[in-house]
């Protein structure tokens, strides 16, 4: 094999080999460098040798080995590594576990990396580092920080898990839905970063969707029959098969109405769509996820913007703005109605959304008025609303659809 | 592990609750007090007179400096605290959840430095 195959191998197995180890090891730090210890000789062995039946197992059994030296090495002996190393070698003679041991080990190093207890960002950055195998200086890219910085970042995390004793488990049934919100929340963050992001001129940054896009199938299949991961998947599929009809060579934003839908990857909008029926059928309350994928599909899946299912639509951010309200909705909602009942019943809908407070703050408010009003024919107040907009968003593209809009409305 | 529970609230505001709400915060306390007792969790535990009775000392240039009032002045202020035995962080946030400050104030969660022997 040559390097670049073993490096492959490596990446695709790192996070689980990973997740065991830290369950074996009991250690982060350790584990990690057990497993990079293990690498090297991986890519020694594997350059001469055939590829062991079961790469994984192999990894984790050397890097088991690894770390067994690595305890006894220290210099300074104390009762508790002893304790560590003598559980260590009696259960590297233990033999083989079975599968769901872990898959299991994979689930706790997610919920481990997703804990409350850390903040939003750096979830996103143990995730991405750790359950992704992405390098310290590729997540430092993600989030536009010098390596330095996230590696620091990525340290104090690691120690926090260990002194302030985060434990390495998934959580109890009773304390599962919400900690699974959270991971899924860290999920689509991930996604959205790597989702807005893309038209960066780094070309060396992650494909932060992608690896979305990984994580999310990874956790459907070690949690099948939860409506809200398949929901997740298949929103998170059906936004990404539209990417590339989204923006021009140049950068600008292609608005939905305006895009070539030819351009759209059906077998992934095929696949999205399954996925949303799937979840459709498990039994419980609707999810807030499940409801955003069926309305990415009727847009995914409809022939031309016109053609579009607009009253379902409509219907479905009826029950998003019931069960997950946000300034988003609300305003996404306005946009449906506005093809089903016209601009003027939609603009009555967000001002009074706004009258209530319902969107204070919120910076797309004046863009969607804007809109509505030019639709309208109300040129004067339209062209208002688009200086608002404009000086609402810190996005050059948005600016430049603005300003378009503006001259398109001539005098 | 051990953890030390610090429990903050807005001392102004809280002082200016009824005697019906004051009391029934008290009987919560020691309710909740004695679950964690009972859970064998409980190491130790106090409420603090208010910030106005706190003095605050440094020595500088082997002089001590003293001032009136509490370290750093804060919306809120540490008004007591419970020293916990738990299992791991989940099962100390879950402990301090249940401390019937947390739904007015902040319950911060840290936890004990142990020294290898």
């Amino acid at each position: 094999m040559t390097p670049t195959d073993i490096d492959k191998v490596f990446r695709d197995e790192a996070g689980r080999a990973l997740a065991t180890l830290i369950r074996l090891v009991g250690d982060f730090d350790l584990a990690e460098d057990a497993l990079q210890d293990a690498f090297a000789v991986a890519l020694e062995r594997w350059s001469v040798c055939e590829l062991p039946g079961n790469p994984r197992a192999w990894l984790v059994n050397v890097a088991r080995n690894k770390a067994i030296d690595r305890v006894r090495r220290q210099a300074a002996f104390r009762g508790k590594q002893q304790a560590l190393l003598h559980e260590l070698e009696l259960n590297a003679q233990a033999p083989a576990e079975p599968p769901a041991m872990l898959d299991d080990d994979m689930l706790r190093l997610i919920f481990t990396c997703c804990h409350p207890a850390f903040a939003s960002e750096v979830q996103v950055a143990l995730t991405l580092r750790t359950v992704c195998g992405l390098s310290t200086a590729q997540v430092a890219r993600a989030f536009l920080v010098s390596e330095d910085a996230m590696g620091q970042r990525l340290v104090r995390a690691k120690q926090k898990i260990r002194l302030a004793g985060i434990p390495y488990e998934v959580p109890e049934p009773d304390a599962l839905a919400p900690r699974l919100d959270g991971v899924l929340a860290v999920i689509y963050l991930v996604f959205t970063e790597g989702y807005v992001a893309t038209s960066g001129a780094d070309l060396m940054r992650p494909d932060l969707a992608a690896e979305a896009i990984r994580l999310a199938r990874l956790l459907d299949r070690l949690m099948p029959d939860r409506a809200a991961i398949k929901g997740l998947l298949a929103l998170m599929l059906l936004h990404d098969a539209r990417r590339a009809g989204r923006e021009t060579a140049a950068g600008d934003i292609v608005l939905l109405e305006e895009q070539d839908r030819s351009l759209w990857d059906r077998a992934q909008i095929e696949e999205g769509s399954r996925l949303v029926d799937d979840a459709l059928r498990v039994p419980g309350r609707p999810q807030p996820y499940v409801v955003q994928a069926a309305i990415a599909a009727l847009h995914a899946r409809a022939p031309s913007y016109g053609q579009t299912d607009w009253p379902q639509i409509a219907g479905l951010y009826e029950v998003l703005v019931r069960i997950n309200p946000s300034p988003v909705i609300e305003l996404n909602h306005a946009a449906a109605i506005s093809m089903v009942d016209g601009p003027a019943r939609a603009l009555d809908l967000v001002d009074a959304t706004a009258a209530r407070g319902g969107l204070d703050g919120y910076e797309l408010l004046p863009a969607v008025r804007a809109d509505l009003l030019r639709r309208l024919g109300r040129k004067q107040e339209a062209r208002d609303a688009y200086a608002a907009a404009t000086a609402a968003t810190q996005l050059e593209p948005l600016r430049r659809l603005y300003a378009r809009r503006v001259r398109e409305m001539g005098d | 592990m051990q953890y030390l529970l610090m429990i903050y609230q807005n001392e102004a505001e809280y002082a200016k609750i009824d005697t019906g709400t004051s009391q029934k915060m008290s009987a919560e306390y020691e309710a909740f007090t004695q679950s964690i007792v009972r859970n064998g969790n409980f190491k130790a535990g106090d409420r603090l007179r208010p910030t106005t009775t706190a003095t605050t000392v440094r020595v500088r240039d082997g002089k001590t400096l003293t001032t009136d009032g509490p370290f750093a002045e804060t919306r809120e202020q540490l008004g007591g605290y419970y020293l916990i035995e738990a299992k791991d962080l989940n099962a100390a946030i879950e402990i301090a959840a249940r401390i019937p400050s947390a739904r007015i104030g902040s319950i911060e969660v840290r936890p004990i430095w142990v020294y290898d022997k």
